[in-house]
Order: structure tokens, then C-alpha cells, then sequence
């Protein structure tokens, strides 16, 4: 009796678990999903790249403010190896195209309504963002959008775009 | 004896068990909670207003706690 009360419990403990959450120096997880125009988007097609991950919702109202910044980041650092590669996390897509035609966006939006992309990234917090280098290593890992970060933010870019 | 003391832990695990199947909503998942219907406290400026009175009316004011949508980026 006792022994499956232990394993009840056990079985109880071990459903709470939480998926592991991505860190700097790890290999970034996979993110294959796809464009409003249905063009496929997969970070390991991106290899050689800079990639700056971002994922974002409409109801979130510091992904709002970050959108102009990522747009100032690829305009800036597009043509130099920077992909910024924002993944929208909405139910519903009306929703993420309302927010994209008040907040338009010159990067790549891809869309993922069913959340799976964030939960393999474990994703802590809206809106949380990712700096990916050429190797496809996870170099910096942001959470929510300021503006004291943009500074940090931009000089890693530069660095990482600057090491061949 | 034994056995009569065992089910009741027995029903208290299976129960336990149960509320595992409960998961609270992922940061990505609080698309309804950050609605502004959603909202425990009243919308910013009202809310300011309310304590503002209370404050100069009744010399109490704080522990509101934190207010902010859901979206834990506050």
C-alpha cells in the first residue's frame, strides 16, 4: 500500500515539471514555422547568420515599443548578416495582423499559434528575445523590452557580426 | 487498521496527482488574462484618482500590490 502511495506521489511531483529553459552557450533550439506568405523560416537555414529571435504577442504592450527597434536593427544590420526573426505567439491571427498594421514590421514575423516554438525555448516572459550567432549558439537571452537594453543589445550584435 | 489509515493518503495522493493536470497558463498562453476586462485593479487613471482620494480623505494609501497586464513583463 505504502509503495503506491510513493509512486502516486512521485507520479504527481513529476507531472509539475518544467521544460528547461534555454540559456547562454547552449545550442539554440529548433524554430521551423512560416511566414504570413507561407514561406517556410527554419533557424538552422540560417546558419552563418546572426540571428536575433524575438517572440512577441499583440497584447503585449513592450513588444509594441520593440518593434521599432528591430525594424532600426534590420534596417541597420540586415545587409551585413543580421536576421531578426520575430515569432508571434497569438491565438488568433486576426489579432497579430491588427497589431502588424499599426506596428508595421521590416523583418521577418512568423507565426506560431499553437505555442510550440516558445515551449521548447521555455519562454519566461513576453516579450522574450534571443541572440543567436553564426554557429547557431545562444549568446544573450532578454527579457521584456527597455530601453536601457537597446545599447547592450546593439554593441553584442555589432561584435558578433564582426567575428567571422 | 492499517489499511482503514491508508486510503485516505491514498485518495490525498490521487488528488495531488490531480492537480499536476493543472498547469497555469504559459507566458506566451496570456493573450485572455492581459485583456483590459481582465484587469483585477480599475484602469490606470481611475485607479490613481480612487487612491488619490483615499489618501487625502482617509490619510490610508498603498498596499495595492502590483498591478500590470499579464503578460509578466511589468
Amino acid at each position: 500500500m505504502n509503495r503506491i502511495v510513493f509512486l502516486l506521489l512521485c507520479a504527481g511531483l513529476a507531472a509539475t515539471g518544467v521544460a528547461h529553459a534555454v540559456g547562454v552557450g547552449e545550442a539554440a533550439p529548433a524554430l521551423a514555422l512560416a511566414t504570413a506568405g507561407g514561406e517556410p523560416v527554419a533557424l538552422d537555414k540560417l546558419r552563418g547568420q546572426v540571428v536575433y529571435v524575438d517572440f512577441w504577442a499583440s497584447w503585449c504592450g513592450p513588444c509594441k515599443r520593440s518593434f521599432p527597434w528591430m525594424n532600426e536593427l534590420a534596417q541597420r544590420y540586415g545587409a551585413s548578416g543580421l536576421a531578426v526573426v520575430a515569432v508571434n505567439v497569438d491565438k488568433k491571427r486576426e489579432d497579430a495582423d491588427r497589431f502588424l498594421a499599426a506596428t508595421p514590421a521590416q523583418f521577418t514575423v512568423v507565426y506560431d499559434a499553437a505555442g510550440t516554438t516558445p515551449a521548447a525555448w521555455a519562454v519566461k516572459g513576453m516579450p522574450s528575445s534571443y541572440l543567436v550567432d553564426r554557429s547557431g549558439r545562444v549568446v544573450m537571452v532578454e527579457q521584456g523590452f527597455r530601453d536601457e537594453q537597446k545599447a547592450g543589445l546593439e554593441s553584442r550584435i555589432r561584435e558578433l557580426l564582426a567575428a567571422r | 487498521m492499517r489499511r482503514r489509515l491508508s486510503l485516505p493518503i491514498v485518495l490525498f495522493a490521487c488528488g495531488l496527482a490531480g492537480c499536476a493536470a493543472f498547469a497555469p497558463p504559459q507566458p506566451w498562453e496570456k493573450g485572455t488574462l492581459a485583456r483590459p476586462d481582465m484587469q483585477i485593479d480599475r484602469p490606470p487613471l481611475e485607479a490613481k484618482a480612487t487612491q488619490h482620494i483615499y489618501t487625502s480623505k482617509e490619510g490610508a494609501g498603498g498596499g495595492y500590490g502590483v498591478g500590470g497586464g499579464g503578460c509578466g513583463c511589468n
